[in-house]
């Protein structure tokens, strides 16, 4: 697995009534991590958060964009269910051969803290919208737009 | 938007042209300056909605519009049952957000000595911003009831009251329900939430009537200058965002096998005939009733918060409005009257005076249209049109509109400057999240007075009063 630390690439990008999030790494799978961690910044401060817990998801997709909305809404549903944010990520994609891109990846958090996390919005569901898994400078980038 | 590519028709409505794979042409509502200002994509959405199938008269964007998910927010676009479709990401992720406005029967010199009191006691009774759990948990079975129930389930377990039922679009209960429908998880995420306000643009608002434009429409309501309203925006909470992601998932990964072509992923469809699409107005309608109990159980908690520090008040319900839904309506297209399903994302259900629908005592004047402008400006109540149902399917604006993205106004403002600078105006503000604070900055945000006078203007709905915020509790 492609484990991404804080000081990974990752930045928000304009939309008028929500927010993209958009990660940049040397892979896909470090790409999908870092835009991960855009994500949390929607929600929170993620250097408020202390990776105390692992949470393990899986999820597939008909393509690696398709992929991306299912990992964040796999972390979305994780978030919200467990009440917890997640400051560190690993990710495993499998790209399809005829069947499904498969991904299995790794949250680490712990529970939302008003007080300390430094609190943003709740993230409602990670959209189609400016959606794009491509090649970038230096390996690849990963966005689209949150609800938020 | 570049005006050179609209048809202007009047000050307040510009046409798209009918071109290309469009089916119709698209309307936009609003003044120059507020079509001026709207993005490029609102142009750009309201002609892809316009080339579904089955979309009847034309795709429409409200005064407040702005750039949405495959639909604007602020788009209303109504669809034949027979070769129409129903799309996921047309009503949007908050399944039946929406507002809600109680009247107190006092005027602002009897609260303002309270209203310190007040927002503390209302920030402590209803759970709001990311993280918080609601008091209410129900059981599978529970849930169940709720989804098929909505505000109406919500009165047989004890918050609010029967009379209150009158006061909501399809009487508190939205009919054809499937809790079936709903898959675990996103029953699951409402777990813990329900009676929470969530966060981001909800709030919960102490309001003074501060102007009246319609002094009729107004005695129907029961407003007059000075009286102090309480009003809450929220909506179906985590069960409709998770309908929101399942839905839009399946309806992207199954269109081409219905035969739609989408031009935008975000615009995900299925038939309104098919297997696909009656399951989501099944599920769709569970999340619409999921919004009118969650309003319906924050209302009993702000009574409660209420008579904690004004005790004897009474907080009847004026009205209850969602703005992200689909409804099967009964419309007039060309002389024929016609069943459709009507999508409003991010757009106020606005019937005329005389509709059925409508509830007795405002049935002369039309229905109350709730208008959540922003913190530190105003809110309106509009009220329904004759004209509205003639041009626009019955449908009115639903707030003031971001003009700003949270990313512009994160770096441009500070929450705790925000909150500041409100206090000083005699605004009180209450939030878990000052970030959350700044990126809902009133600056960031239309004009909500440029709004209500096209939609006005436009005849799509009256001006009845102006409120004035006194205090807020955001999420």
């Amino acid at each position: 697995m492609t484990e991404v630390l804080r000081d990974t690439r990752w930045e928000h990008f304009p939309h008028a009534a929500d927010v993209g999030v958009r990660g940049f790494g040397p892979t896909m799978e470090a790409a999908f991590a870092a835009a991960a961690l855009a994500m949390t910044d929607v929600a929170a401060d993620p250097e408020a958060v202390a990776p105390r817990s692992k949470v393990e998801v899986a999820c597939e997709a008909p393509d690696p964009e398709l992929l991306l909305v299912e990992w964040l809404n796999a972390l979305v549903f994780e978030m919200a269910t467990r009440r917890m944010l997640f400051a560190r990520f690993a990710v495993r994609v499998t790209p399809g051969s005829g069947g499904p891109w498969t991904l299995t990846g790794e949250a680490w958090g712990e529970p939302v803290d008003a007080a300390r996390h430094g609190l943003g919005v709740e993230v409602k569901g990670a959209t189609y919208t400016a959606l794009k898994v491509a090649p970038a400078p230096g390996g690849w980038m990963a966005q689209c737009v949150v609800d938020v | 938007m570049d005006l050179g590519r609209l048809t202007r028709v009047s000050d307040v409505e510009w046409h798209i042209p009918q071109a290309g794979p469009m089916r119709v042409p698209g309307v936009i509502f609003g003044g120059q300056d507020l079509v001026l200002d709207m993005d490029d994509k609102v142009f750009e959405q309201v002609v892809n909605v316009a080339t579904l199938p089955g979309i009847v008269k034309a795709s429409f964007a409200m005064p407040d519009a702005h750039w949405g998910y495959g639909f604007p927010i602020g788009g209303v676009a109504a669809f034949d049952p027979d070769d129409g479709v129903v799309s996921a990401g047309g009503v949007g992720f908050d399944i039946s957000c929406g507002v809600r406005t109680l009247t107190t029967g006092l005027t602002h010199d009897q609260v303002a000595p309270r209203v310190k009191a007040l927002v503390d006691a209302l920030c402590a009774a209803v759970p709001a911003g990311l993280g918080s759990t609601g008091r209410v948990h129900l059981s599978p079975k529970e849930m169940d009831r709720m989804l098929a129930g909505g505000a109406s389930w919500a009165v047989g377990e004890g918050y609010g009251r029967p009379e209150d039922l009158a006061r909501i679009e399809e009487h508190g209960r939205m009919e054809g329900a499937e809790p079936d429908a709903v898959s675990p998880r996103a029953k699951q995420r409402q777990q813990d939430e329900m009676g929470t306000l969530g966060s981001g643009n909800h709030y919960l608002e102490v309001q003074e009537v501060a102007q009246l434009y319609d002094e009729t429409a107004a005695k129907a309501y029961g407003l007059a200058k000075g009286d102090v309203l309480v009003t809450i925006h929220c909506g179906s909470r985590g069960l409709g965002h998770q309908i929101g992601t399942e839905f839009l998932r399946e309806m992207v990964t199954r269109a081409a096998g219905h035969g739609i072509t989408l031009p935008d992923r975000e615009l995900a469809c299925a038939p309104l005939r098919s297997e696909l699409g009656r399951r989501y107005l099944g599920a769709m309608r569970a999340g619409i009733n999921c919004a009118l109990a969650n309003r319906q159980i924050i209302t009993h908690l702000v009574r409660e918060a209420f008579s904690r520090v004004l005790p004897g008040v009474d907080l009847p319900l004026l009205y209850d409005v969602s703005h992200n839904t689909c409804k099967a309506e009964a419309h007039d297209v060309d002389g024929v009257r016609r069943r459709l399903f009507v999508h409003r994302k991010g757009a106020t259900r606005a019937f005329g005076p005389g509709h059925p629908d409508v509830p007795e005592p405002f049935g002369a004047v039309g229905q109350p249209v709730l208008v959540g402008g922003t913190m530190g400006t105003a809110s309106y109540v509009l009220a329904g049109t004759a004209r509205g149902m003639e041009i626009a399917f019955g449908s009115a604006c639903h707030g003031a509109g971001r003009a700003m993205s949270r990313h512009a106004a994160k770096k441009r403002w500070r929450g705790r400057e925000v909150v500041d600078d409100l206090a000083a105006r005699g605004i009180l503000v209450r939030s878990p999240s000052m970030r959350g604070v700044a990126e809902e900055a009133p600056g960031a945000y239309k004009d909500v007075g440029a709004v209500a006078n096209a939609s006005e203007a436009a005849g799509l709905a009256r001006r009845v009063a102006r409120l004035k915020p006194l205090a807020c509790v955001k999420g």
